[in-house]
């Protein structure tokens, strides 16, 4: 970790950790294209759509290295994209030797990223790249590495072991001897390696086997390796195995000799073991970059939930018929009704989790901001969180990063207080706010909570009697004074900061977490803090529904808001200044809303006088408070997918979506907030 | 219409119309903006909206809202039945169904049979209608309202859409 994190901070600063994860999948994606791309590709006649492909590969693995501060990673891909670069303008011929390297090149970057994926701070563990970027460069520069013209190929020689290393300059006389030979120069000053071997670079148009049979003249053949600079190995007089490209682990022999750097070749030589074992621990960890995860369009997704909300009301579709059928004489196709129900549900709830994404996503946001709004506000601040691996609905996920971000702004502002006065008043000099996150029941609860000065109760009454708020007054219980906070405008701050203070915000959060189905708690103890509980749904796309009859109507209320339903005699429902009516229910009075009026049903006249007598009562708690609505009959309780209305209409007052249900009919699903909203205003 | 519109018309060598009929009257659609024709049943009543919406139905898993163009232009008589018609449009992103009396064809036309309409004053705003066609099937001329469906669909007074209802 150490290393990746120093290197990400060397960055700019920023935590990137999150990031990381989708990087290594996108570049071991791209690396395998490229990779099947250079197989596939026709060395002698490429076509620019393809050069052009592999170039881009290059370019972005680079510039997402960079971002994360893979510094060698970006390196060694920006060598690559210079010679792909010359490539697609045509400026150089591909040949086979490019794609070679080029595949090298590949596998290099992919133990590299390994590496990284697997927090791997062994900094010598790194593949040493020094001889493959030459190479490249080589390439690129648009000379031939082994291919000269003239038909003469750049080769590199070893001899040895070699007691004397003067015995390998006769090598070099014989060159000297029969000038049509080509060149032949040490690399190594006339020193024996530690192992006893001498190097020479070779240009030559002779064959391999002909210049082995030369060199006979004065070593043995087992002594003589020839490896061609273009990466290919053409011949080993010696020992075969010895030559094989992919041999790993303790080699005495350095001839394999893929990775020795023509330009150091004295280090190379040293460091024979060393180089060896990037290569021995390259197998490893290179198996790690394989993908675990798939990375597929929202699109996709939501098409597969929206195919398996189908496949869940077609069954209940088909479990109602069902229960119309006689057990005896069906009783293979009502077990498979059953069969069928069950694997729908868990199909649904798998593929639900597809969605889900952990609240770590939005925590992580969170230390960054805190710091610079630390600093703004000259106080200081820790940041704890709990709970990260909490996973919730990718939708919400978006839609609770805006609410959260004020609710952690107005802590910081207006909770934490300076530092001056924490130590006045005894407390740690360093406030701490605290996010959280965990699943309870069927919701999820995210809290927000800091140890600062909690919320001032005289303030808060005097500010709301000065906008001249109703119902205020002094006897006001703390709960009633916490919840005037969430007022429209409402905001305490003395003075207005751009952090804060504007008092647009209180309200707005708690709309926005309404519109998603939750609800929002505030809880303070004066000097210790405030906590704000915000509880939000699984998922918005599918809901626990209690349908209910209203006419020739089917409508939907969230279960999670009905608290209770009983009959009623209308004579017991008494009005209230002439249109509002109220219900007793227990010691309360309630308001009542006939969903009938709400929503305009349409009804015959006799079936009014029908339902006069006797009604069923829904109570419903949202937002804080409680209503109960006249319906006709409670049809049943399910679990309903939810579908937005505003997709292609527009937002309903007092419906805050639509679902199918079984028969294929569309019913409403009831916004419980906002009829709460309206009843008691 | 721009220059280069007018260019573009005249241009282009026909445009393939889907023909309806309101009371006494033939329109003519774009036909690339038509999903699909559908028969009308089941539409979920919404509560506090305009006479012409007429509710939403489900196409399969889509909700998709259901207007019915001769309330809305009081053409013809709004019965339904089993041959009332629902054309499934697909205008700005958004899925729409338009109730009609009847679907008559498909037609092709090039821009000459297509004339510009003249200035008057229409339960249909003049600024939705593109053009007059003139329809020749033997002995008999046919005249077709083109409307630009897409501009009608997301107008403010068909209520239909978020931002411009408000």
């Amino acid at each position: 970790m150490k290393e990746v994190t120093s290197q990400a901070d060397a960055a700019g600063g920023f935590d990137l950790t999150q990031f990381y994860g989708v990087f290594f999948e996108e570049a071991g994606e791209n690396l395998s294209s490229m990779e099947t791309m250079l197989l596939e590709i026709d060395a002698d006649s490429p076509s620019d759509e393809e050069l052009n492909a592999i170039f881009r590969v290059a370019h972005s693995i680079k510039g997402g290295a960079a971002t994360f501060g893979f510094s060698d990673v970006t390196e060694l891909t920006h060598e690559l994209e210079t010679l792909l670069d010359r490539l697609r303008r045509n400026e150089l011929r591909l040949r086979r030797a490019m794609v070679d390297v080029l595949l090298e090149a590949g596998d290099v970057l992919k133990s590299m990223l390994a590496r990284y994926q697997a927090n791997d701070a062994d900094a010598s563990a790194a593949p040493d790249t020094r001889d493959l970027v030459a190479r490249i460069r080589h390439l690129a520069t648009g000379q031939s590495a082994s291919a000269i013209d003239d038909g003469r190929r750049r080769l590199r020689v070893r001899v040895g072991p070699l007691t004397d290393g003067a015995l390998a300059d006769n090598l070099a006389e014989l060159f000297r001897d029969i000038a049509s030979l080509g060149t032949f120069e040490a690399t190594d000053e006339g020193r024996l390696s530690p192992q006893g071997l001498r190097e020479f670079d070779v240009t030559t148009a002779s064959a391999d086997a002909e210049l082995i049979e030369l060199f006979s003249f004065h070593v043995s053949r087992e002594q003589i390796q020839i490896v061609d600079l273009a990466g290919t190995r053409r011949a080993d007089a010696g020992d075969t195995s010895a030559g094989a490209p992919a041999k790993t682990g303790d080699d005495a022999d350095p001839g394999y000799g893929f990775f020795v750097d023509p330009q150091s070749l004295p280090a190379a030589r040293k460091g024979t073991q060393t180089g060896s074992k990037p290569k021995a621990g390259k197998a490893v960890p290179a198996a790690n970059l394989e993908s675990s995860s798939l990375r597929v369009s929202m699109e996709k997704v939501d098409q597969l939930i929206n195919l398996v909300g189908e496949l869940v009301i077609t069954q209940s579709m088909l479990t109602q018929q069902a229960k119309n059928l006689d057990p005896m004489t069906y009783q293979t196709l009502l077990s498979g009704v059953v069969e069928l129900e069950r694997n729908t549900r868990h199909m649904q709830e798998s593929v639900m989790s597809i969605r889900m994404i952990p609240m770590s996503f939005v925590f992580n946001r969170f230390p960054r901001m805190l710091r610079d709004l630390a600093d703004k506000l000259g106080k200081s601040i820790e940041l704890k969180t709990v709970g990260e691996a909490t996973e919730l609905d990718k939708g919400l996920i978006e839609k609770i990063i805006d609410p959260l971000t004020h609710l952690v702004r107005n802590s910081a502002d207006h909770g934490i207080e300076s530092t001056d006065k924490r130590i006045a008043a005894g407390k740690p000099a360093h406030g701490t706010i605290t996010l959280s996150a965990a699943h309870q029941g069927g919701s999820i609860l995210i809290e927000v909570k800091d140890d600062g000065a909690g919320l001032n109760r005289e303030r808060i009454l005097a500010k709301a009697k000065e906008r001249g708020l109703p119902g205020v007054h002094d006897g006001l219980r703390d709960p009633e004074i916490w919840a005037l906070i969430w007022e429209p405008g409402f905001s305490t701050a003395d003075q207005v900061s751009d952090v804060s203070g504007r008092g647009v915000g209180m309200d707005v959060v708690r709309r926005n977490i309404a519109a998603l189905n939750g609800s929002v708690e505030l809880d303070s103890a004066e000097g210790y803090g405030a906590r704000v509980s915000v509880r939000l749904p699984l998922t918005l796309a599918i809901m626990d529904g209690m349908s209910i009859g209203i006419g020739d109507e089917i409508y939907i209320l969230p279960l999670g808001s009905v608290v209770e339903s009983f009959q009623v005699e209308t004579a017991k429902i008494q009005t209230l200044g002439g249109t509002g009516r109220v219900v007793k229910v227990r010691d309360s009075y309630l308001p009542v809303a006939a969903l009938e009026d709400v929503f305009q049903v349409p009804r015959l006249r006799d079936e009014q006088e029908d339902r006069a007598r006797c009604q069923i009562m829904v109570i419903v708690e949202a937002e804080g408070a409680r209503i109960a609505l006249l319906v006709d009959e409670l049809l049943g309780q399910h679990q309903v997918v939810v579908k937005n209305l505003e997709a292609n209409y527009r937002r309903v007052p007092g419906v805050s979506g639509a679902t199918i249900l079984g028969d294929g009919r569309v019913a409403l699903i009831i916004d419980t907030g906002g009829l709460v909203k309206r009843a008691r205003h | 219409m721009g220059v280069m519109d007018k260019f573009e018309t005249t241009a282009a060598t026909t445009h393939e119309y889907l023909t309806f009929r309101l009371g006494g009257e033939e329109y003519g659609i774009d036909i690339l903006k038509v999903q699909e024709i559908r028969g009308y049943d089941h539409v979920t009543r919404i509560a506090n909206s305009p006479e012409f919406i007429k509710g939403v139905v489900n196409l399969r898993g889509v909700i998709v809202p259901i207007v019915d163009l001769r309330l809305k232009f009081a053409l013809g008589e709004a019965k339904y039945d089993a041959f009332t018609v629902v054309i499934i449009l697909n205008v700005a992103n958004r899925i729409v169904g338009a109730v009609v009396d009847s679907v008559s064809d498909v037609l092709e036309m090039t821009a000459a049979d297509v004339k510009p309409a003249p200035e008057f004053n229409a339960m249909m705003g003049a600024n939705y209608i593109t053009g007059l066609g003139t329809v020749k099937q033997g002995d008999i001329e046919r005249l077709l309202i083109l409307i630009d469906i897409e501009r009608l669909m997301s107008s403010p007074d068909m209520a239909l859409m978020d931002s411009t209802a408000a």
